[in-house]
């Protein structure tokens, strides 16, 4: 909120969470997006969108229905390529390489950068294949190797200790918060940079929220997230930075702390206080 | 920047009934805290011991209502989960009554300092002190209050502009009655007493002050506790270091 707010002689780290200073300006750039327009056929359906997603950070789009956020996020990892009149006019850079040049291969950047939709959609398989499934993709066969993958890929997504036990039983037995975290685990067990999250918890009771919360907290060590939310509360509580997107556009972005309490937009402000503009 | 009339946009008409409702329990107890200042120095300087003694009953109203508010801010903040200026409405409330409260307490200490020297008779020097003082500290609630009321930046912050003449004044004030007990040494405790009345007044300032901030800080988003007047004004005017936060609201309602 302040420049210095250590001036009131609060510890904040005694609070059991770092003072968050962050400034856009300081932070490595994962995904450039300098000027990007989008349609879907004749429609528009975002408008020279630019912001620079920082590395190993949370960043929350919000905004009402079609807004375009949910297209925004698909274009990092060329999901919409599968909307049928999708035209992409810029450029995507993913760490400086802009990932709509020709010859871009699709399946490799797909792996690089991961995404979780709404509802979990775990594959009718184990548990331990759903895990795999990437992997075996990949060629990775040898049972120690996709042993280790497993193991690490469910604890960091906070599910190993609940399923460790049942790993060879089928994955739609788990209940709707623990789906949800197996394709959390599926998504980084192979690695990827970037974790593009759509509305991960809307179809989940407040616990399995909090719990998927607590993981993208965690997950921001090793990752770089991007996540949309309809859920105002939650982006406040996960990220770090903050975009504000209305009729395509993106009317905000900065710092979750300086977005939530004092945006520098009236639209904003009107949006995340539930006031008619 | 926020205007008062944004507070009643919300989608929620709820909504907009609980922060109209807390907000005007705040400027109502305010107006009881600004009589209570009002009432006590009158009641010292006319010796009027029975106004004095309704200021100390009075006291236990505001100590309620101060619960009263600061459960309705609770409950806001529980229920309600509010953001940016809504948010910086209940924080700002919620820290408001601690001061109007502690003006309270302080108008009680003056009326029971007016009840000891109505007791022991004979006027003493320094009341024209004590008048001048109270009249602007009162007028610096007021204006708080007011500013509070209708979101007005530039009044809360001539009220912290102000607090630093009261300032000086008491310093003034305080070596004139000095002389006084150098003197005449017989009139050394009632003199202390005028002392003490005068040390409350300035209290009551800069509480006055501490709300005004609050507005402040409602308004335009930027906390300018512990900053320099300059720097105060500065932000007010929107020429500060948070230039970029503030947005020039699309032609005021």
């Amino acid at each position: 909120m302040q420049h210095d707010s250590s001036a009131h002689g609060i510890n904040m780290s005694a609070l059991g969470r770092s003072k968050q200073s962050l400034s856009l300006a300081d932070e490595t750039v994962a995904i450039e997006v300098p000027g990007l327009n989008l349609f879907y056929g004749e429609k528009q359906a975002l408008y020279d969108v630019s912001l620079n997603i920082p590395k190993q950070r949370v960043t929350a789009f919000i905004g009402p229905s079609g807004c375009g956020k949910s297209t925004l996020l698909r274009t990092f990892n060329r999901m919409n390529d599968l909307v049928d009149g999708c035209r992409v006019e810029g450029e995507i850079n993913l760490y400086g390489h802009n990932i709509y040049r020709k010859g871009e291969d699709v399946a490799e950047l797909r792996r690089r950068v991961g995404m979780v939709f709404q509802k979990p959609n775990p594959f009718p398989k184990t548990i331990y294949e759903n895990v795999v499934y990437g992997l075996r993709i990949q060629g990775i066969n040898k049972k120690r190797v996709l042993d280790e993958a497993v193991e690490w890929a469910l604890r960091g997504a906070a599910l190993w200790d609940e399923v460790k036990d049942r790993l060879h039983e089928s994955a739609l037995g788990l209940s709707g918060g623990q789906q949800q975290r197996l394709v959390i685990a599926r998504t980084i067990a192979v690695e990827p940079e970037v974790l593009l999250l759509d509305e991960p918890c809307s179809a989940l009771d407040p616990i399995s929220t909090l719990k998927v919360e607590e993981l993208i907290y965690e997950l921001k060590s090793k990752f770089t997230i991007v996540i949309v939310t309809h859920n105002m509360q939650q982006a406040a509580r996960v990220s770090d930075y903050t975009a504000f997107m209305y009729m395509g556009k993106m009317v905000e972005y900065g710092d979750t702390d300086t977005l939530f309490t004092n945006p520098a937009k009236k639209q904003t402000e009107d949006y995340i206080t539930g006031r008619y503009g | 920047m926020i205007s008062k009339d944004g507070l009643t946009h919300h989608i929620s008409a709820q909504f907009n009934a609980e922060l109209e409702d807390v907000r005007s329990h705040l400027l109502a107890m305010g107006g009881l805290v600004e009589k209570q200042v009002n009432d006590a120095v009158t009641a010292l300087i006319e010796a009027d011991s029975g106004l004095a003694q309704q200021v100390r009953e009075i006291d236990e109203q505001i100590n309620q209502m101060e619960r009263n508010i600061d459960e309705e801010c609770l409950r806001i903040l529980a229920r309600r989960q509010p953001a940016a200026s809504d948010l910086r409405l209940i924080i700002s409330i919620s820290k408001s009554v601690i001061d109007l409260e502690r003006i309270g307490d302080e108008s009680t200490k003056i009326a029971r300092r007016a009840i000891q020297l109505c007791e022991e008779g004979e006027a003493p020097r320094g009341y024209v002190e004590v008048r001048h003082i109270g009249d602007q500290v009162r007028n610096m609630v007021r204006d708080a209050l007011d500013a509070f009321a209708r979101f007005d930046a530039e009044l809360a912050l001539s009220v912290a502009q102000y607090d630093k003449i009261i300032d000086r004044e008491y310093k003034t004030a305080l070596r004139e009655l000095a002389t006084y007990m150098m003197e005449d040494p017989r009139s050394i405790s009632r003199v202390l007493s005028i002392i003490w009345v005068l040390r409350s007044l300035e209290r009551i300032g800069d509480h006055a002050r501490n709300i005004s901030e609050l507005v402040i800080y409602l308004v335009r988003g930027t906390d300018v506790r512990h900053m320099g007047l300059k720097r105060m004004r500065e932000e007010v005017e929107g020429t500060g270091a948070n230039k970029a936060n503030v947005e020039a609201q699309p032609d005021d309602k």
